[in-house]
């Protein structure tokens, strides 16, 4: 679990996180949702300390981070497993050796326990046939995937993912959302996917964090969200017409 | 701007600091020294040979042209491409060059790392990215000492092989102004200064890589500034190692 409590931060005179408070719970995919320039990523690069908050608290299963000593988060954060939106692949690295990466930093594992566990995830995301190719040599959604199996490789207690399908073809956005949230259900792990895309939140939503201007406009699960008449969501969520009718046949039955 | 130099300086000087912290672990480590070897030094040897080659020959050449005076000796045309060439030509200009070869490989590759957010990824699983990144390339960079000292022997030999097949000195003539009042400490000299434009190779062009903000515009812009910022340091501590070493 992931408690965040009054976080505040600021560039320059412009500040853009404005004393959010949430906890994003263990074994569900929490979803940060809110227009360009909410707030969702300062507050995802916060929560994974590339972003240092001025005021305010992240507790990590009571570990609060800001507490922590220079080793002590460098130990955390080999519990963290990121999938970022333009997948961050190292480019001189093959996939293979790209999943491998975190088992040959962070363990004292063999040749072979590494390989075992590697194909173990390679096939989890369904990537069979490309252990030996680059990252430029595979398509976007492949790419996604390979992150993803980056991601959970060394067996993380928490998952975050920035934009996970941005950029995706409809299917592979799907399946890819479906894969995150079958990872996060098999592992048991806080999975916090921030996302504008409207397909997702309906899909894998179980918890949604609504940012609006720095604040938490809105909280709930993705029923509730058909059912909510903050008129900040509702514009935001039902912006298409598609997804307007979605929400009047919902509110029929 | 005076204050914006000393803030980059300090952060220069903090960026040191942190790639000797928390240390990669050396069965990675040592894959990586091996690839910065192979493409800082390895990948360096052809262009640092054909300049070497062919300055060494133009010193020859134009020392030859210059002793118009028929009281000097012919040997001066191998003792002054000797001096120049191990003085300055091969530790300093060399360096220069390289700021521009190796220093603009390393600013963009670690630049478009940062684009790319793989350095943040190295962050986010705990990896010290700085000791990652930089760490390697000052390792490898302990054994451009040796690029500098091929330079030095194809100085000579390009001069060497332009006085003598111009038609400028016979060889025993070169080969005596080669070895007249040879001081050994020079080449302490010039190897000292090496080791200090080595690390220098490393590690401003890493910083500009390493802090830059942007897109693919800025990986250009920062290999330019890292140029003129190595080429600059390089300049500036050679004087002062001169004045040091040399002008006491």
């Amino acid at each position: 679990m992931i408690e965040i409590k009054d976080i505040e931060k600021s560039f320059g005179d412009t500040m853009i996180l404005k004393g959010i408070s949430t906890v994003f719970e263990t074994g569900k995919t929490n979803l940060i949702i809110g227009q360009s320039g909410s707030g969702k990523t300062v507050l995802l690069k916060s929560l994974l300390g590339i972003h240092t908050p001025e005021s305010g608290k992240i507790c990590f299963d009571g570990r609060v981070y800001s507490e922590l000593e220079p080793d002590e988060k460098r130990e955390l954060r080999t519990e963290i497993g990121m999938v970022f939106q333009g997948s961050a692949l190292f480019d001189s690295m093959t996939v293979e050796e790209n999943v491998a990466f975190p088992l040959k930093m962070f363990t004292n594992d063999n040749k072979a326990i590494i390989k075992e566990r590697v194909d173990f995830v390679l096939e989890r995301v369904a990537l069979t046939d490309a252990h030996n190719k680059l990252p430029s040599q595979i398509s976007g959604g492949m790419q996604k995937r390979v992150a993803i199996a980056r991601a959970i490789v060394n067996k993380p207690k928490y998952l975050f993912c920035d934009e996970p399908n941005s950029g995706l073809d409809p299917n592979t956005a799907i399946l890819i959302d479906n894969l995150i949230k079958e990872i996060t259900e098999e592992y048991d792990i806080t999975t916090v996917i921030n996302t504008h895309d409207m397909n997702s939140v309906m899909e894998i939503g179980e918890r949604i964090l609504f940012l609006k201007d720095g604040l938490k406009a809105w909280e709930g699960t993705k029923e509730e969200i058909f059912r909510t008449d903050n008129q900040a969501v509702v514009d935001f969520v039902y912006s298409s017409n598609l997804f307007k009718k979605v929400r009047e046949a919902y509110l029929k039955e | 701007m005076l204050i914006r130099y000393i803030t980059q300086i300090g952060r220069y000087c903090l960026m040191l600091r942190e790639i000797f912290i928390k240390q990669t672990k050396w069965s990675v480590m040592k894959k990586l020294i091996f690839k910065e070897i192979d493409d800082l030094i390895i990948d360096s040897l052809g262009i640092v040979a054909f300049i070497s080659f062919f300055v060494g020959g133009v010193v020859a050449i134009q020392t030859a042209l210059n002793l118009t005076n028929p009281l000097i000796p012919k040997y001066l045309i191998g003792f002054a491409t000797r001096q120049s060439v191990i003085l300055e030509f091969a530790p300093t200009f060399i360096s220069v060059i390289m700021a521009g070869k190796m220093g603009s490989f390393i600013t963009s590759s670690i630049g478009t790392m940062r684009v790319t957010e793989q350095i943040d990824a190295l962050e986010v699983m705990g990896v010290n990215s700085l000791n990652y990144l930089v760490f390697p390339k000052i390792i490898a960079l302990l054994l451009y000492p040796f690029v500098i000292g091929i330079s030095m022997f194809l100085g000579i030999l390009g001069g060497w092989m332009a006085g003598v097949y111009g038609g400028f000195t016979s060889s025993a003539e070169f080969v005596t102004g080669a070895q007249m009042d040879f001081i050994p400490f020079h080449i302490v000299y010039a190897f000292l200064k090496t080791l200090i434009f080595a690390m220098l190779l490393a590690t401003i062009p890493s910083f500009h890589g390493y802090y830059m903000k942007g897109g693919a515009l800025e990986v250009g812009k920062a290999s330019t500034v890292a140029f003129v910022w190595t080429s600059v340091s390089i300049i500036l501590f050679n004087y002062i190692l001169t004045q040091l070493l040399l002008g006491s």
